[in-house]
């Protein structure tokens, strides 16, 4: 696990828009956080890093958002999932090619593969956020490392 | 000319029956008759998303209560954008083989599109017209030159409306969703708070609602650790006027640029009590500019408004 406090908003769009110019097909980022602790601006600055040009907004009420970048974005929220909402055909967009973004992943951790990129986010106050970056698997840990290089 | 129309793009499972745009024969959405029991029998419970299980039975309650059959029906429709890939394809599925089987024409809708024409079903249309279109999913501002013709001005950076609510309604231990039990409290409280009012760059017709959101919650952890009370109804009342205040004054700044006739207002939160009395004070201010709002069985999530948008894109033969 590795540790990153972040001073500003700024710091964390970069290094969001770093995730994206790193990406692979079928990278998957699960990230947790409390409301408000900034998911869905990181989640831009990924996708900002994929070249998508459309506005990417919260998923939360559709469940997911697809874009177009350098590759295809799949934007998934689980906030108001649960095991028993049975959302299994999530599965069929894991590995489109694309790259999938999963915010509240814990509420759907069932359906999570062996490896993903794991970042929790804790809001330490104004533009104050801790960064907790887990990789499962080899893949996820050549990324972390290529990440904070 | 009778369109039936078919939504399973998000939560709900919906067919509806309408003649000519305007008149409803038919309006079922699944989860309301698994509570009205109207139609007999035993309507098994299952995940809001799983269509696939529920799509018939909502069908056949439709044509039954618009005492109605199949060879009645002179045209399908259904919402084929956006949403969930497999919810949509449960509906693109069954209205296409239903329309199949029984030789009936057959058109996609937008979900989006579909939103606005629900305001059809209470009043014609008087064009230019601008859209505002506030649920939990979308917050939009479209123009309108012409029936089916359409302009995005502007639309949320981050959250939706209906999303804000939803997540301020839960750090407020309000239930889900939670749209109508804030708006409720906040007729009861003074908006005695101070919160941002988040209007973006001046000439910006986009919205941004995660801001507001997020000093909410600020607000309540700070007030917690200093070991005060939260007034709740105050709170309330604080961030509804924030979100309703950008709300109209954007919507009222783009009815005066493109010289609007009608602002009509879809989606969940046009059902919001403080919208409405702010909207409506605002556009009693200007001469010549009519308002709408669909019937509350019409803003939320619906296949009658889909039905309608259909008539019009079939009229019209648009691509």
């Amino acid at each position: 696990m590795e540790e990153l406090v972040i001073k500003s908003l700024e710091e964390t769009k970069a290094l969001g828009l770093k995730l994206g110019k790193l990406a692979f097909p079928n990278m998957m980022i699960v990230l947790e956080g409390d409301l408000g602790a900034g998911k869905t601006t990181f989640s831009q600055a990924i996708a900002l890093g994929l070249d998508v040009k459309e506005i990417v907004n919260s998923p939360t009420f559709v469940i997911m958002k697809t874009y177009q970048g350098r590759l295809p974005l799949y934007h998934i929220d689980a906030y108001r999932l649960s095991k028993s909402s049975e959302d299994e055909y999530l599965e069929e967009y894991f590995d489109q090619g694309g790259v999938v973004i999963i915010e509240w992943g814990k509420n759907i951790e069932y359906l999570l593969p062996k490896e993903y990129l794991l970042i929790s986010i804790k809001d330490l106050g104004l533009e104050k956020r801790k960064f907790e970056l887990i990789a499962f698997g080899k893949k996820y840990q050549e990324l972390l490392d290529e990440v904070l290089k | 000319m009778i369109v039936l129309g078919v939504e399973t793009s998000c939560d709900e499972t919906a067919v509806s029956i309408v003649k000519d745009g305007k008149e409803v024969l038919a309006n079922i959405v699944y989860s309301q008759i698994a509570i009205h029991q109207e139609f007999g029998g035993v309507i098994p419970e299952v995940a809001s998303r799983h269509h696939v299980l529920k799509i018939t039975y909502v069908l056949e309650a439709a044509l039954k209560k618009a005492n109605l059959e199949a060879k009645d029906i002179d045209l399908v429709a259904v919402t084929s954008t956006p949403g969930l890939i497999g919810s949509l394809m449960v509906g693109v599925n069954a209205a296409k083989a239903f329309a199949l089987a029984n030789e009936i024409e057959y058109i996609e809708v937008n979900h989006l599109i579909g939103h606005i024409y629900a305001n059809y079903i209470e009043k014609d249309f008087v064009f230019p017209l601008l859209a505002l279109v506030v649920s939990g999913g979308h917050t939009e501002l479209v123009l309108m030159k012409d029936h089916y013709q359409f302009e995005i001005l502007g639309q949320t950076l981050d959250d939706a409306v209906g999303e804000a609510y939803d997540k301020v309604g839960r750090v407020l231990d309000l239930p889900y969703p939670a749209g109508k039990p804030l708006d409720d409290l906040a007729l009861m409280g003074d908006a005695t708070y101070n919160l941002p009012y988040v209007y973006l760059d001046k000439d910006s017709y986009n919205f941004s609602f995660s801001g507001l959101k997020s000093a909410v919650l600020n607000l309540v952890n700070s007030t917690k650790q200093k070991g005060e009370a939260i007034n709740k109804a105050n709170l309330a009342a604080s961030f509804q006027n924030s979100v309703v205040s950008v709300l109209v004054s954007k919507t009222i700044k783009a009815a005066l640029e493109y010289k609007v006739k009608q602002i009509i207002v879809a989606g969940g939160v046009a059902a919001n009590k403080g919208l409405r009395a702010k909207l409506k004070e605002a556009v009693s201010k200007i001469p010549n500019l009519e308002l709408t709002f669909p019937k509350f069985e019409y803003c939320t999530d619906n296949a009658a408004m889909i039905a309608v948008a259909g008539y019009f894109k079939y009229k019209l033969q648009v691509k």
